[in-house]
């Protein structure tokens, strides 16, 4: 799960991370009001989108008065904002974060994230920010420290002067920096992130060190163990067709092909998905029913799948297991009756009671077509669209 | 067909009176797998399933002589449940459960540095090694229909996937030696050089057939350590190729980040190492009957 630049700053904050001082708004006059009460020269007005690059697609703008603030905000609100990370079709800003403005003397990158050659969190640092860090890893390897933390006690000491040593900190600036470190490490244990980014770390021409922008991703399955973590989950974000899969325990991901998948298992899913692809076709999604899925499961899975007005075929494979292939089979009859489909429908069945669900199947009256392997249900759904 | 677990391995299910872990006990039991104990806190003394029950890992051990946990746990406890039987010196523990934190894990691992215990899974459909056409040592879920006892080994990350490569080595008249799911999640007890490491000492495996997704590098090491440790054929095959980067696909280690951990780049690595890459899951049986020459 992804929040916010000003949610992930007002957690940090909590745990000691310095920022400046900003407010959340919903439109532009709040923005307006919003200058008037930070009541400084100058004030930095941010769309907050789940996506990088707001920068550069002309979504974060200094203002120096709220006229100009609210100005700003009403070109910004409501429009999507189209960067590298959105894809074509954008994001649509609901919420823009005013925040002081800081005098910047220089920008550091730093990160911690979960890491699975560690098995453990990493810290990653480097002296230059505010650019790409995997462009920075690509060009300049040495330019990033990496320290492993140990997943029970923490950041040690010495760990986080060696980190302020790297970013070229001294004095007062690195006790502060070490803090800054400290903090960061904290809140990603106690809130488990996967992911905890400061992009830029900055110093202030005053000498300040502190957080100038933020991003925080958590682990999805330890959220059951933060319900304040939960409430700050922004829907307007995520697929409507995704948010409806997670309400039937579905795991569903929107692509952007014509041929709608249904499948149990995660490997099998994306196999699915490869062998369409190497038929000639293209996905229109991932979706796995896990391994113990019911009749009003595929149900509600079919009628996801039937939202999506790309969709000009299915195919479904499903590798009966625990999962009883005739069960599957009613499973899909029905689905496909009750939304009345009307595109063409390929199954491939395997596993326990294969030969009464393939009968069931066969005697439905559906316009269906069966298939034995995996190769030849996607030659068949490609055919059967073209 | 003595890969880490064989005919007289004797297990215990921790969870054994919930849900899952009375269910898939059930098929164990039924599979003719030497199931002796049950293990949940606060249950000991009754029977279940002819299965007598016990309060913690270590009467468990005690009592019945099991050497291999199976664990069905809520995702919330898994992680105290595996310690509990690393703590009791079990060789084994096949966690099944899907859905446990990335730092719970680290914990986990943690934990086990030093020890004797090794750990399958979690998130997997764990291990199995058939003994006749119906019967064997099944630690896990899947159907155990599908396996003939035979020389075939297999490694995945993936479980239904696993199944698929099953059915195929049966179907083309093949068997398998010991199946074992390594699991979808990021930070997991036993990886892919483990594995292909058992199945090169096993002399009852001829053959090897190893399934990989996309996300991290470590079908991209197994390759490393293939080529300077594996000697029998390897048949390959990565989940993955059409999945676009950043979209976690259902498993929480399958994601492409940073531009690594590509269905491509793996396949590569493959086949730098001589192992026969398959294009589709669908080949995989042929391909290895081929490969053996039977």
């Amino acid at each position: 799960m992804n929040i916010h630049e000003y949610q992930a700053k007002q957690l940090l904050a909590k745990f000691g991370v310095p920022i400046s001082k900003g407010i959340a708004c919903k439109t532009a006059d709040e923005v307006g009001r919003a200058f008037t009460d930070l009541s400084v020269p100058m004030a930095v007005v941010k769309v907050q989108i789940h996506a990088g690059g707001r920068g550069k697609a002309g979504g974060v703008k200094l203002v120096r008065s709220a006229d100009e603030a609210k100005k700003v905000a009403q070109g910004l609100l409501g429009k999507a904002l189209v960067t590298h990370q959105t894809g074509p079709e954008g994001r649509v800003v609901k919420t823009i974060y005013v925040e002081t403005g800081s005098d910047i003397e220089r920008e550091m990158y730093l990160a911690v994230v979960m890491d699975r050659g560690s098995q453990a969190p990493v810290v990653i640092a480097a002296a230059e920010g505010g650019m790409d860090i995997e462009e920075l890893a690509a060009h300049k390897p040495h330019a990033i420290a990496r320290h492993r933390v140990h997943p029970v006690k923490g950041l040690q000491a010495f760990q986080a002067r060696a980190l302020t040593k790297h970013l070229g900190l001294k004095g007062d600036q690195a006790k502060a920096g070490a803090k800054l470190i400290a903090a960061l490490v904290d809140a990603f244990m106690e809130l488990d992130c996967s992911l905890a980014e400061i992009n830029p770390m900055i110093v202030t021409k005053q000498g300040e060190v502190k957080a100038l922008d933020a991003k925080m991703s958590f682990d999805d399955n330890a959220l059951f163990r933060h319900k304040d973590v939960v409430e700050l989950r922004d829907l307007n974000e995520e697929d409507p067709k995704e948010i409806e899969a997670k309400k039937f325990d579905l795991n569903y991901i929107a692509l952007t092909g014509n041929i709608g998948c249904m499948v149990n298992g995660a490997g099998l899913a994306m196999a699915t998905m490869d062998v369409i692809q190497l038929k000639g076709g293209m996905p229109a999604n991932f979706l796995d029913v896990g391994g113990g899925a019911n009749k009003t499961q595929v149900t509600n899975a079919f009628k996801i799948l039937l939202s999506d007005k790309n969709v000009k075929g299915i195919l479904v494979n499903i590798f009966g297991g625990i999962m009883k292939c005739d069960t599957i089979a009613e499973g899909v009859i029905a689905a496909a009756k009750e939304t009345k489909m009307s595109v063409p429908l390929v199954v491939r069945l395997e596993g326990t009671n294969v030969e009464l669900g393939r009968k069931l199947l066969q005697e439905s009256g559906l316009n269906l077509q069966t298939a034995a392997s995996l190769d030849e249900a996607a030659e068949k759904i490609v055919e059967a669209i073209r | 067909m003595t890969v880490l677990v064989d005919g007289n391995t004797k297990i215990l299910c921790q969870g054994f009176t919930g849900e899952a872990g009375m269910f898939h006990s059930k098929n164990s039991l039924a599979y003719g797998t030497k199931l002796v104990a049950g293990v949940t806190p606060g249950k000991g003394g009754q029977a279940l399933e002819g299965v007598p029950v016990f309060d913690t890992v270590r009467e468990a051990k005690q009592a019945t002589g099991a050497t291999v946990s199976m664990v069905y746990v809520p995702a919330a406890f898994t992680a105290d449940a595996i310690c509990e039987a690393i703590d009791a010196e079990m060789d084994l523990v096949v966690t099944i459960t899907e859905g446990i934190p990335v730092a719970d894990m680290a914990f986990v691992k943690d934990v086990m540095r030093g020890g004797k215990t090794r750990l399958i899974g979690p998130n997997c459909p764990g291990i199995i090694t058939p003994v006749t056409d119906k019967s064997g040592c099944k630690i896990g879920i899947m159907p155990a229909y599908i396996h003939r006892p035979g020389k075939v080994g297999i490694v995945s990350r993936s479980g239904t996937l696993t199944y698929e490569a099953v059915w195929q080595v049966t179907s083309v008249g093949m068997g398998q030696s010991t199946c074992i799911g390594i699991g979808g999640d990021p930070i997991k007890g036993l990886d892919f050089i483990d594995c292909l490491k058992l199945f090169q000492d096993d002399k009852d495996t001829d053959g090897i057939i190893m399934i990989g997704e996309i996300g991290g590098t470590a079908e991209e090491e197994a390759c490393e350590f293939l080529k300077g440790y594996v000697r029998k054929p390897v048949v390959g095959f990565i989940a993955g190729a059409t999945a676009p980067p950043g979209k976690r696909m259902g498993h929480a280690g399958a994601i492409i980040s940073g531009g690594k951990g590509t269905a491509a780049d793996k396949k590569a690595a493959m086949k730098k190492a001589g192992v026969h890459v398959c294009d589709t899951p669908s080949i995989l049986g042929a391909t290895m009957k081929k490969v053996l020459g039977k």
